[in-house]
């Protein structure tokens, strides 16, 4: 329990940070936490196994696995940054987890260049995880433009909720 | 198998039977076909005077010297003779060329008559143009097929070409006599011997199988490629019509394939472990284009169509892709955001000299050149998607439909239609549409599932 109230801390003042704060931060943020001393003896033996996507995802938070961008942005934001660091701690955590960030865009654009902003969208967000200490050897990113869209609608709403960068544990 | 899928260079050690799990059976390779000479050739010039979509053709039955079995037709040449006469029809009325009349509506023509016309058979149907053909089955099992262009008003022979093909090439004989009457009454170049590479789709909107297919220009002799294991995008023909050149998720990442067609064989475009996209050939098919995505930054690379090296073309920060060469080989437009949004530019072919070419607002993406060298066809996205074209020093917009989400136009072979593909809002179902340059002859293609990423090849071999 003692990492799930250490990471609430990390996440509220980030979120603090993004709240009086327009542009994303121009430090890096915090280094991970040490975690040697906090490895969590799992709870329930018989729960996911470490790296599936279920242990993920209970670890970190459903909301956590996926950012957002603006149309045609792919600029990581104070909000994303928040998310990112979650994702960070649980991967200097299981140092041996690799992944992949998917990149996808709104259907609004053309096949193509979507698949190059997808991409685009993918790095930033890896770049993010590199530059907090997750090693890029253990990151693959993958675009599936405007192929893959999870909110099926044509509206501004739909369109928000695909243009995303979300990360999977692969098992 | 996760590490296989996580370490970049494990996937270049996948063997090749891994990279083609996503192909169906490999096709045969066409025909060619041989251009005979017929009695009389090129005689007078054209009577009619008037809008082309009002001249009145008609295309009775082409005739036959015997009725005889033949593997193009289950019941013999005479009915063959019926069916070619159908698909000249059907191409020149599908295109709102003419007023075309075809055969199921008229009488058929004797043999002998088709060198020298019944006029008064055909005087009172209202026709300006006449069009008479023959189909005759060769000892070598192949068809010899004549075509003949008759201007009613003159009584006199216009044009006439003959051709040997396989059996199973008879509808490019049919396509080749549509596009002998095409050009001889317009003065353009042919464009009906050709085919169309696209990607079939099915499935819901969030799980859509996307499949490599082939079809002849007017949607006959249809063929999957791929299996839909995988997706598939954005295929474009080689100038021969031997290869295609695709993306492929089939190892799991956005990569260029060169498929060849009469082997079934494939091959990466480049052995890179970075994301490919957006492939075209030069107009002579010793080039293909490429955009590879490099730590997010997108930039346009040209290999040769042999393998090798590749070079790169571009260097801007952001997103260059794309690329059409100009029909001489020397220039290439393409997109880029280097301004910040989506922009038509263009290079030499080596990369130097590059400008922006699109100041229309709104932004501009998917640019082709039309063979002919004197139109670029490209996407203009300002509040919806339409096909739109300009001259080649970026002046003369206009756009040409008027749908919510038109995008990826391609060009008939002449130069004179556009194909493009259209998004339905909401549902995002996709169909293929061509529109002429006036903008006011726009029609659905038949497809048998939704379809989207047309590209037209050149006229056949």
């Amino acid at each position: 329990m003692n990492t799930r109230i250490a990471t609430a801390a990390v996440l509220s003042s980030a979120l603090a940070l993004a709240a009086c704060q327009k542009k994303a931060p121009e430090e890096l943020p915090p280094p991970p936490e040490d975690v040697t001393t906090t490895t969590p003896t799992t709870t329930t033996p018989a729960g996911p196994t470490v790296g599936s996507m279920e242990h993920f995802l209970a670890a970190v938070g459903q909301m956590n696995t996926v950012v957002y961008f603006d149309t045609d942005r792919y600029n990581i934001d104070a909000e994303d940054s928040a998310k990112l660091q979650r994702q960070a701690q649980y991967f200097s955590q299981y140092p041996s987890v690799t992944f992949t960030i998917e990149g996808h865009t709104d259907e609004r654009g053309t096949r193509e260049y979507n698949l190059a902003l997808g991409e685009r969208r993918a790095n930033a967000a890896k770049n993010y995880l590199v530059s907090v200490g997750i090693p890029a050897s253990r990151i693959r990113t993958v675009s599936y433009g405007k192929e893959r869209p999870v909110a099926l609608g044509s509206n501004e709403s739909a369109w928000a909720q695909n243009r995303r960068a979300a990360t999977v544990t692969i098992n | 198998m996760k590490y296989l899928v996580l370490i970049p260079l494990a996937l270049f050690a996948a063997p090749l039977a891994a990279q083609n799990q996503d192909l169906g059976e490999p096709m045969q390779e066409g025909q060619a076909v041989e251009t005979i000479e017929e009695e009389g050739g090129l005689t007078g010039s054209v009577s009619f005077e008037g809008n082309l979509d009002d001249l009145g053709i008609a295309i009775p039955a082409f005739a036959t010297d015997r009725d005889v079995a033949t593997p193009a037709n289950a019941n013999g040449t005479a009915a063959l003779g019926v069916e070619l006469a159908r698909v000249i029809t059907s191409n020149l009325r599908n295109n709102g060329l003419f007023k075309p009349t075809g055969p199921d509506s008229l009488p058929t023509p004797a043999f002998a008559n088709i060198t020298s016309p019944n006029w008064a058979t055909w005087s009172t149907r209202g026709a300006e143009m006449l069009v008479h053909g023959y189909v005759r089955a060769r000892s070598d099992n192949r068809l010899t097929v004549g075509c003949y262009l008759y201007d009613m008003a003159l009584q006199d022979r216009l044009v006439a070409e003959g051709w040997v093909v396989a059996p199973a090439d008879w509808r490019r004989a049919a396509h080749k006599c549509a596009d002998l009457v095409y050009s001889r009454l317009t003065g353009e170049s042919p464009f009906f011997d050709s085919r169309i590479a696209y990607i079939a789709e099915t499935g819901p909107k969030d799980n859509r199988t996307k499949r490599l297919a082939i079809m002849d220009s007017d949607g006959a002799n249809h063929r999957f490629i791929t299996t839909g294991r995988s997706t598939a995008l954005t295929p474009r023909y080689s100038p021969d019509y031997r290869q295609l050149v695709y993306l492929s998720y089939v190892d799991g990442n956005p990569r260029i394939y060169v498929y060849d067609i009469g082997t079934g064989r494939q091959t990466l475009v480049t052995q890179s472990d970075n994301p490919t996209f957006a492939p075209r050939w030069s107009p002579d098919g010793r080039y293909i284009l490429y955009s590879m995505a490099v730590g997010g930054n997108t930039d346009i690379y040209r290999v040769s169509a042999s393998g090798g090296r590749s070079e790169r073309l571009t260097d801007a920060p952001g997103i260059d892709i794309g690329g059409s060469f100009s029909p001489d080989g020397s220039k290439i437009v393409f997109e880029s955001d280097r301004s910040g949004s989506q922009q038509i530019y263009v290079m030499d072919a080596d990369g130097s000299n590059q400008r922006r070419l699109s100041f229309f607002g709104g932004r501009s993406a998917t640019p082709e050149w039309s063979p002919r060298g004197d139109q670029i066809a490209f996407t203009h996205i300002a509040g919806d998607f339409n096909v739109a074209v300009m001259n080649p020093s970026g002046r003369g917009f206009r756009k040409l439909t008027r749908g919510w989400q038109d995008e990826a136009p391609t060009w008939a072979p002449n130069g004179r239609i556009i194909q493009f593909f259209r998004t339905e809002r909401n549902s995002g179902r996709t169909s293929l549409w061509q529109v002429d340059l006036t903008g006011e002859n726009e029609r659905k293609l038949p497809t048998p599932v939704d379809a989207s990423d047309p590209a037209w090849g050149p006229i056949l071999p």
